[in-house]
């Protein structure tokens, strides 16, 4: 991550914006607008073009989720939570499955975590492919998303295989998944490992290093690391910071602590930081991908409790028993012990957590996301106060956010 | 994880219950996470307390949120309606703490804002959905909800459904019967959300 090579293009943007006189202009970018990466609404206070004052207005995805999964039993919750933060499906349909399961006091097998890492990190790394594309169009650098969508296709191909559909698997539910991976998946998947790292060494090689690329992003947007952490910014964000911490390493979940692989810092918090550990960050999952489809355990892949898992179709045929907790289970669910359960993921955005809180019945009483890209959009607010309008640009997509997690 | 423990419990709690004396109503666990009940005036100094504290540290605000105990059949923690849940994490021991404070309708809650000001939003959000109030965190118009929506969503109370929706100045929203828009409403067949539903 070294940066000094390019001191020729080093813009003079270190100090901030002053502010002149009060001939201001308020300005309304979005709700409707590509670079807001969906529909957020900024109203920003020019003068010239700097901008004094950005606030972010929320709400146009809102469509209360949290209210309506109240409504649900557990295994028809799994569905809303693809359709939070959608590029990250298989991320979200993980952490709900571990409240549930930290909930229910249900231990999965080892095949089953294998298998749910392998569909977190391909998500991560989709997630990130799609960051990258929209946030290189963003700037101006067309190119690199014809390359980058071409891998994210590949890996949706991988999700299709396993569950049938590209971009809402619900492939992980509270218990294990719903079934082990397909014939014909480990080739595929270890064609793409074999594939992404030199398509992503063309992306780098575009961007990198480009003069254009680096006057955009070195100095734009940075945070210090006690300002992540007063805002709760986490994930890339907080890591561009050089904050090294990683939930996959500092609280391990589904098995994380048997993969090798590193996290990757940045020095001084600005959007090429941020750009630079996203992009490390893809290879260590390819690191913690190859390791896993290397070591994946025989066995089974899900819970053996019947009262939470359904049993295999083949037995419905010829076993009462199974035939009676299939219909149980389809018809009025689980009822998870009284309490509250907490379980957080390291999403390709941040924290990722759900918090459930039972009252006995088959349904939640309380259920409801920690969504990181709300947390880290209040960075936008104050990182945009005093910069160009053309850095917003630059910093919205440092941030990587997605609305349908952000209103839920 | 390791947990910071101070005799036989969690160092959170003795250090609270220290400074705070009876403001600490009680400690729960469950499921190896650790609960502190806390009295809502003493809010934003708890969690001033575990942020600056050096042997804690919890110097990250994971989030807040909002829990309508209206409904709840079982024993509570604390006896207000609503609880707002604070949720911390220090970067020192890797742990969590969930700090819960109660409040009724109509009663406020001090705003930690100025502790941390990534409490800024989720307290937002509470109070569009809950209307729980956060003094010193006021604001003007909605903030997930469209401006001129009435009502909180996520109190129990609140219908999922099939009922009007009403908007402030006196117009409805299309969820009811309406010769002028013949198919609204017509997946409901009566009401849901507030009276027991089954198969839903």
């Amino acid at each position: 991550m070294d940066k000094q090579s390019t001191s020729v293009f080093m813009p003079s943007t270190e100090t901030m914006f002053e502010r002149t006189g009060d001939d201001t202009m308020v300005v309304n970018i979005g709700p409707q607008h590509p670079s807001t990466h969906g529909v957020l609404r900024l109203i920003c206070e020019l003068e010239g073009e700097v901008i004094i004052k950005c606030q972010c207005v929320i709400g146009y995805l809102h469509t209360g989720m949290e209210k309506e999964a109240e409504y649900q039993q557990y295994h028809k919750c799994v569905v809303m939570t693809d359709r939070m933060d959608y590029l990250n499906a298989n991320g979200n349909n993980l952490a709900h499955a571990l409240a549930v399961e930290k909930l229910l006091g249900c231990e999965i097998p080892r095949r089953g975590s294998y298998l749910r890492v392998i569909l977190a990190e391909l998500s991560r790394i989709a997630s990130h492919c799609v960051w990258l594309g929209t946030h290189g169009l963003d700037m101006g650098a067309m190119t690199p998303f014809f390359y980058i969508f071409q891998q994210r296709e590949y890996i949706l191909d991988l999700f299709e295989l396993f569950a049938g559909v590209r971009m809402m698997p619900s492939w992980i539910v509270p218990g294990g998944l719903r079934g082990d991976i397909p014939e014909g998946f480990e080739a595929k998947l270890r064609d793409f490992l074999e594939e992404f790292p030199k398509e992503l060494e063309i992306v780098e090689g575009l961007l990198v290093e480009n003069p254009i690329w680096k006057e955009r992003t070195y100095n734009v947007g940075i945070m210090s690391p006690r300002l992540c952490m007063d805002l709760g910014a986490s994930g890339p964000i907080a890591r561009g910071s050089g904050v090294a911490w990683d939930l996959r390493k500092s609280n391990p979940y589904c098995c994380y602590e048997e993969f090798d692989f590193g996290i990757p810092t940045g020095t001084k918090g600005d959007v090429y930081d941020r750009f630079l550990v996203r992009i490390a960050e893809m290879k260590e999952s390819c690191k913690i991908l190859h390791q896993a489809i290397d070591g994946l355990p025989e066995g089974d892949w899900s819970s053996s409790d019947r009262k939470i898992v359904p049993p295999p179709r083949h037995e419905l045929d010829n076993s009462m028993e199974s035939l009676i907790h299939h219909f149980k289970l389809y018809t009025e669910g689980y009822h998870p012990p009284v309490g509250e359960a907490y379980a957080a993921v390291e999403g390709p955005k941040g924290e990722l957590g759900f918090y459930i809180i039972s009252d006995g019945s088959n349904r939640p009483y309380r259920w409801h996301e920690r969504p990181p890209s709300l947390m880290n959009l209040k960075a936008l607010e104050i990182l945009a106060e005093g910069r160009l309008i053309a850095d917003l640009i630059a910093i919205i997509g440092s941030i990587d956010i997605v609305l349908g997690e952000i209103d839920r | 994880m390791p947990v910071p423990i101070m005799g036989d419990e969690r160092m959170e709690a003795s250090k609270v219950r220290d400074k705070f004396g009876d403001g600490l109503l009680k400690v729960k666990t469950f499921r190896d996470e650790t609960y502190l009940c806390v009295k809502r005036e003493i809010i934003a100094d708890v969690i001033e307390l575990l942020k600056n504290d050096e042997d804690l540290q919890y110097s990250y605000f994971s989030e807040c949120l909002g829990v309508d105990y209206s409904r709840w059949p079982h024993e509570r923690d604390l006896t207000e309606r609503f609880e707002v849940v604070y949720n911390l994490m220090s970067l020192k021991h890797f742990s969590r703490i969930f700090v819960k404070i109660g409040v009724d309708d109509g009663h406020s809650v001090p705003t930690v804002k100025n502790v941390f000001i990534g409490a800024e939003y989720p307290e937002r959000e509470i109070n569009d959905l809950y209307g729980v109030i956060f003094e010193g965190n006021e604001q003007t118009g909605r903030f997930l909800l469209a401006d001129d929506w009435v009502g909180y969503p996520l109190r129990k109370e609140y219908p999922l459904g099939g009922e009007d929706v009403l908007f402030d100045k006196g117009s409805r929203g299309p969820a009811v019967e309406d010769v002028s828009m013949p198919h609204a409403g017509e997946s409901f067949e009566g009401k849901t959300g507030s009276d027991e539903v089954s198969g839903r």
